[in-house]
């Protein structure tokens, strides 16, 4: 009897425009909060005891936070569950924003080196 | 719309970012984040790096995540519900300001500002390799200008949230027949969230 309450009442959270269940987003909080405790981790414990090389910790920072990110644009701004044509546009544009990102990053290598050897 | 103005909007913070990186990678020597960052602004003065930023972090996540319940309780058009947890965002976001305004000042009495940067003497302290002047003056730069551009958008949002929880009470969204104003303001405030797991990570962590 309760059992069929929930479940009507959790069928008409997701009509039309189908939003996330309370248990769903919880989820995902507990997600995100998980994933900034490894990074305090990381950053607190295995860092200072020299565990791992500083390039690994920061490239484990980066996927970290791109696997936040991932999380906060698909279920909390909804993305996942939108259009195609709008995540299409959406990824496409966060993909250009990479490849910058990148492009500068090297640049910036170059100037260090550039900058070293004329002084 | 509002995904539209939020792509915008992440192209202005990445291009800041990367300004931010490509600095970084330039120069040999740059401020070791654990070393700045590691007061607790009116409790403790040094030895806990990340902790306060680690609070900051946690209460911007913690009100999107009362943002996400405001529009979940507005699919089921719950009029009282979303008062609620708009509010709760509100408390966050300006908890938020707080802590920024805190650390902003603790970060100002030691001598960083626009233009400005701490003595040699004490800007010992926060290398961990050689000190570099020009290295500390683009920390203390772009340290100001990015938290500064992101501390303004938290603050527009928390207006933008103000204003639609004076809507929500007054009944509008109720006589329309659709919450879907709370989804779009939600949208805005989880890409100020969002923008600040970027920031923590390349300011604090990396």
């Amino acid at each position: 009897m309760s059992e069929q309450h929930i479940h009507t009442t959790d069928e008409h959270a997701h009509d039309e425009h189908a939003g996330l269940s309370k248990s769903k987003i919880w989820q995902v909080f507990f997600i995100l909060l998980g994933i900034t405790v490894v990074e305090f981790i990381i950053a607190l414990v295995i860092l200072p005891k020299g565990m791992i090389p500083r390039t690994a910790g920061n490239i484990a920072y980066i996927l970290l936070t791109l696997l936040k990110a991932y999380y906060i644009v698909a279920f909390f701004m909804h993305l996942k569950f939108e259009k195609t044509g709008l995540k299409l546009s959406m990824g496409l544009a966060f993909i250009f924003i990479i490849y910058f990102i990148t492009l500068m990053l090297i640049e910036g290598g170059y100037l260090h080196v550039h900058q070293t050897l004329h002084s | 719309m509002m995904w539209f103005f939020l792509l915008s909007d992440a192209f202005t913070f990445s291009s800041l970012l990367v300004y931010y990186g490509a600095q970084r990678f330039s120069k040999t020597t740059w401020p070791n984040p654990d070393l700045v960052f590691q007061s607790i602004p009116g409790v403790v003065d040094s030895g806990a790096p990340l902790v306060f930023v680690g609070i900051m972090t946690f209460i911007l996540i913690m009100s999107s995540v009362t943002m996400v319940l405001a529009v979940e309780a507005g699919h089921r058009r719950a009029k009282s519900q979303v008062i609620g947890w708009m509010i709760a965002t509100i408390i966050g976001g300006f908890m938020f300001l707080g802590c920024q305004a805190l650390e902003w000042t603790h970060l100002h009495h030691e001598g960083f500002w626009w233009g400005s940067i701490p003595d040699a003497e004490k800007l010992q302290e926060f290398f961990t390799g050689p000190v570099s002047n020009v290295a500390a003056q683009q920390f203390a730069n772009l340290f100001f200008t990015i938290t500064g551009f992101h501390g303004f958008h938290v603050f527009s949002g928390v207006i933008i949230n103000i204003i639609i929880l004076c809507m929500t009470i007054n009944g509008t969204f109720e006589k329309r027949g659709h919450y879907l104003m709370v989804e779009k303001v939600g949208l805005y405030w989880h890409f100020v969230d969002l923008v600040w797991v970027f920031v923590f990570t390349f300011f604090y962590l990396v």
